[in-house]
């Protein structure tokens, strides 16, 4: 080929310039652990039905909480969110409001009818149930799925455990429990109810190939106060299933006194206001800030008019009146009585000091082990006794829906490995997407859309539902505050920071690949990346 | 001057607003207007080309964003993106010329639907992307001297104009010493003349590809070759250095704008919108250097942006010589935040701290913020609409 003067070579792209040779270090993806899947008892996968959520997938995002957690119209309700105290985003504005959406999605498929997928492959197995509480209800739906024959015995009268007997209608609608109930049995769960189990051994002798014990904890603690003949003294959790069985709800008086801190206190003070006493008073030994209750129910109570007295032990119950201690807290935080007494009026006392599980069924089992009132087992939900596993709140741990519902899964895995003669092996955990590892900026600032709340006043005196859910355009908005923290959200950033185009999009969903011929090592897609899920490695 | 700031009514503000589709502007439409025709032109104000995505809280500031329809992404998120500078160029890891060329030619390639000529002047975008028999570039390139961009594109332009070729158009493209100092008089020339070119300038703040001497747009106090950290005032000097930006204004060309790496949406739209004037058009893009600078390499954009939010690099458009809007500062820092990574800064805290300069900086961030309007009242976000489904 002619060429002008001076000129040699024939012109070519820089494309023949292998820039990846200069290299130290190499960017690669990883998935990281979001600090809201790590906090959930449950074990949702939060931000993957986020991720559904804010694309309007909503069908989609609730199949894959059900994964989890077969109540997602109740724990939009009565779950205590941990997910949302772990939320990185509460650095930035306000933690995601990841309970209403989950309410939404719930309610959703309730309203829309959706209903679980049958198993694919029925196992044969046996498997007994003893509870339909949440943990019961949830072992069972999950073994259920994995394709074993369940069935459920309930002593009570109704499903739902605590859910139905400890949970007041106001926070939680029966028609919603109910229907998430009713999606589980339509999977082929049986259940028995007013049926106790008193035998285990010959329960087991019946051909079942496994049992899930989750009886609960439905035992009020007692205290011993001295009290006149006519006092009327009773306990928060026989009460609480008294006005949800009962024809004739039980009439406390004009004042009713309830003594005890925790969340089982302000469900019984706000109950009692609710069926007509004018004056609901907590009595709790220690400070406001040291209530085991959480901090929005007793800021709800409040509003609904329930008094709060701190600092007071009840020391003498008679008819009509009280004798209450005033306490002070000594250094250490624990209260001291001063001696100081007044008389408080009240017409009947309500105990809400903890629940104890009726364990009395398993004491003659050979190898379980009870322990301060509760069932010890291993890792894998397993007691003493082989193939009788246990969960709720009748094992040591925090007593909460969620827990309970996170027990039964876990027991429901091990089951199925026991049942099929293998072990169950979680998965290995990735590290967790710490605040540090995002880049902030590029989210845009959006405020925490609030559910609306009943009027206090007008709520106290009604079982109507206290909290409202969001509609479609505030429950989209606020999946879309999701940072999406530790894993890729196809934001195309990696694609357009890189100053040498290394980085290729390899199709919707797909995400993206580092072309290492030409990237140079720069790390600038590991710094702009929002959401930490690039890393740096050295070259080996 | 009656600056602006960029913050619409919050109704409007919330819509899902395309931030890269081409929008004929005011002023372009009446190609006579203006003080090169000897008419005052009528300019809109608080009509920024770019307006944030507010809906999609994810990746609203990011380069692409799944939940938007195609049509509104921006031009980098596209797979199929022009690539105007290819892979195997000889920048620097993490050149911040590289990636602002990219962004703002591929803009332009698409404004111009692929009928584009670029020149360029002598830099380091020239030498690191045409080194002999190589070529980074995929659109058609032209590269004369050093100091004659603007004259050498005023000449292509007119070429095309005589062979009645309106569809072709012009940009051209240099460093800052190619701009601010050695091709001033014939950028001058250029916008006295109102030929149609866009004219746009990767300032990296000194002459970087023959070893960071300082030009007319290096900061005070920085350290270059030649402005050592040495001395009673060590650094650049003070009061030296020319404002480009505004140079350009007062020459009252059709358009006006500075923009950084930092922001890619804010840089395509203003590219954009130039792109839909004729006339003389200059963009002004900060493009940090890791080498010159003393930076990371990762840090590039980062450090764009803490210049941007420390209020030292104003990100504002004009039109016909006044300001019509500026980009308000989201997150705020003092100066010292964005001087800190900087080796060419470091004599500022080490051995000893120089509050006294940090301080004389730090009022000029302050002044641009006075004069821009860089910090409006905030704006309460409110509930926005639910936008069309954006799945596609």
């Amino acid at each position: 080929m002619h060429k002008p003067f001076a000129i040699t070579l024939d012109v070519g792209s820089s494309l023949a310039n292998q820039t990846g040779s200069w290299r130290t270090e190499r960017p690669v993806y990883i998935d990281l652990l979001p600090p809201c899947n790590q906090a959930c008892p449950a074990g949702e996968n939060i931000q993957q039905w986020l991720f559904h959520a804010e694309e309007g997938s909503y069908e989609a995002a609730w199949r894959q909480i059900v994964q989890d957690n077969p109540f997602p119209a109740i724990m939009g309700r009565v779950c205590y969110h941990p997910c949302q105290n772990a939320c990185n985003r509460a650095e930035v504005d306000e933690a995601v409001g990841i309970n209403a959406v989950e309410r939404f999605l719930g309610d959703e498929a309730i309203r829309q009818g959706w209903s679980f997928e049958a198993p694919t492959e029925l196992t044969g197995k046996r498997v007994l149930v003893i509870g339909a509480g949440p943990s019961g209800l949830s072992a069972a739906y999950h073994l259920r799925r994995m394709g074993h024959n369940v069935l459920i015995r309930e002593s009570g009268p109704l499903v739902g455990g605590m859910m139905r007997f400890g949970i007041p209608s106001y926070r939680l609608p029966r028609d919603i429990l109910d229907a998430e109930v009713r999606r589980i049995t339509d999977l082929g769960v049986q259940i028995e109810v007013n049926s106790t189990v008193t035998d285990l051994e010959a329960a087991l002798a019946e051909g079942f190939d496994a049992i899930f014990t989750a009886v609960g904890a439905h035992i009020g603690k007692r205290a011993y106060i001295p009290a006149g003949e006519s006092a009327k003294i009773l306990d928060a959790v026989s009460y609480l299933r008294d006005v949800e069985t009962e024809e004739d709800k039980p009439m406390l008086g004009r004042r009713v006194v309830v003594y005890g801190g925790g969340n089982t206190a302000i469900d019984a003070a706000r109950t009692a206001k609710r069926l007509g006493a004018e004056e609901a008073i907590i009595v709790y030994r220690r400070t406001r800030d040291k209530m085991p209750a959480h901090d929005f129910e007793v800021e709800e109570a409040l509003e609904e008019g329930i008094l709060l007295k701190w600092l007071s032990t009840i020391k003498h119950v008679d008819d009509g009146k009280m004798l209450v201690e005033k306490m002070a807290l000594d250094e250490t935080g624990f209260p001291q009585p001063t001696g100081e007494f007044e008389e408080l009026e009240a017409d009947s006392l309500v105990l809400a000091l903890g629940q104890e599980a009726d364990l009395s069924f398993l004491e003659d089992v050979e190898g379980i082990e009870i322990t301060d009132g509760v069932v010890t087992v291993d890792r894998s939900m397993m007691t003493g006794r082989k193939g009788v596993f246990a969960g709720g709140d009748m094992v040591p741990a925090e007593r909460t829906v969620t827990v309970a519902v996170g027990h039964g899964k876990k027991a429901a895995r091990h089951i199925d490995a026991y049942l099929r003669g293998t072990a169950y092996q979680p998965a290995a955990k990735h590290p967790v997407a710490t605040f540090d590892k995002l880049t902030t900026w590029y989210y845009a600032d959006a405020p925490h859309q609030q559910r609306a709340h009943l009027e206090g006043a007008r709520r106290a005196s009604t079982f109507d539902e206290v909290v409202s859910g969001l509609d479609e355009r505030t429950a989209k908005f606020e999946a879309r505050r999701c940072m999406s923290c530790g894993n890729c959200f196809a934001c195309d950033n990696c694609f357009g920071v890189c100053p040498d185009n290394a980085v290729k999009k390899t199709g919707i969903g797909k995400g993206y690949e580092i072309d290492y011929d030409y990237c140079k090592g720069c790390g600038v897609c590991v710094q702009e990346c929002p959401c930490g899920s690039i890393e740096m490695v050295p070259e080996t | 001057m009656s600056s602006s700031s960029a913050s619409p009514s919050a109704a409007e503000s919330l819509e899902v607003t395309s931030t890269s589709a081409v929008t004929v502007h005011g002023p372009s439409s009446v190609p006579d207007a203006g003080y090169h025709m000897g008419v005052v032109p009528e300019v809109v104000h608080d009509s920024p080309a770019a307006t944030p995505v507010k809906f999609y809280q994810v990746g609203s500031f990011a380069v692409g964003n799944r939940l938007l329809p195609v049509s509104e992404r921006s031009v980098q998120s596209d797979p199929k993106r022009f690539n105007s500078l290819t892979s195997g160029h000889r920048a620097c890891q993490g050149c911040g010329e590289a990636l602002g060329a990219r962004y703002a030619l591929d803009a332009a390639m698409r404004a111009a639907d692929g009928q584009l000529v670029a020149v360029n002047a002598t830099g380091c975008l020239e030498v690191f992307s045409t080194p002999y028999p190589e070529t980074s570039w995929r659109v058609a390139w032209l590269h004369s001297l050093f100091g004659n961009a603007p004259a050498v594109a005023s000449g292509v332009a007119a070429a095309y104009k005589a062979l009645g070729r309106d569809e072709i158009r012009v940009v051209a493209q240099g460093g800052d010493g190619g701009t601010v100092d050695i091709g001033f008089g014939c950028l001058s020339g250029m916008f006295e003349r109102n030929d149609d070119v866009l004219y746009i300038c990767y300032d990296n703040e000194a002459y970087m590809n023959t070893g960071v001497q300082r030009s007319g747009a290096t900061p005070p106090a920085a350290r270059t070759a030649t402005t050592q950290a040495v001395g009673a005032d060590p650094g650049n000097v003070f009061g030296q250095g020319k404002d480009l930006p505004r140079i350009a204004m007062a020459h009252e060309i059709p358009y006006v704008a500075t923009a950084t790496v930092a922001d890619l949406h804010d840089l395509e739209a203003k590219v954009t919108r130039a792109m839909s004037m004729r006339g003389a058009r200059y963009i002004h893009v900060m493009v940090p250097c890791p080498l010159g600078w003393g930076t990371a390499s990762c840090d590039t954009i980062k450090i764009a942006r803490l210049a941007t939010q420390s209020g030292l690099w104003p990100v504002f458009e004009a039109e016909y010589g006044e300001v019509v809007a500026s980009t308000p500062i989201r997150r705020q820092v003092p100066v010292e935040d964005y001087l800190k990574g900087q080796k060419r800064f470091a004599h500022l805290f080490n051995p000893v701290r120089r509050d006294e300069v940090i301080d004389r900086l730090q009022a000029q961030a302050d002044r641009n913020i006075r004069r821009y309007g860089l910090l409006p009242e905030a704006v309460s976000p409110t509930l926005p609409p639910i936008a069309e489904e954006a799945n596609t």
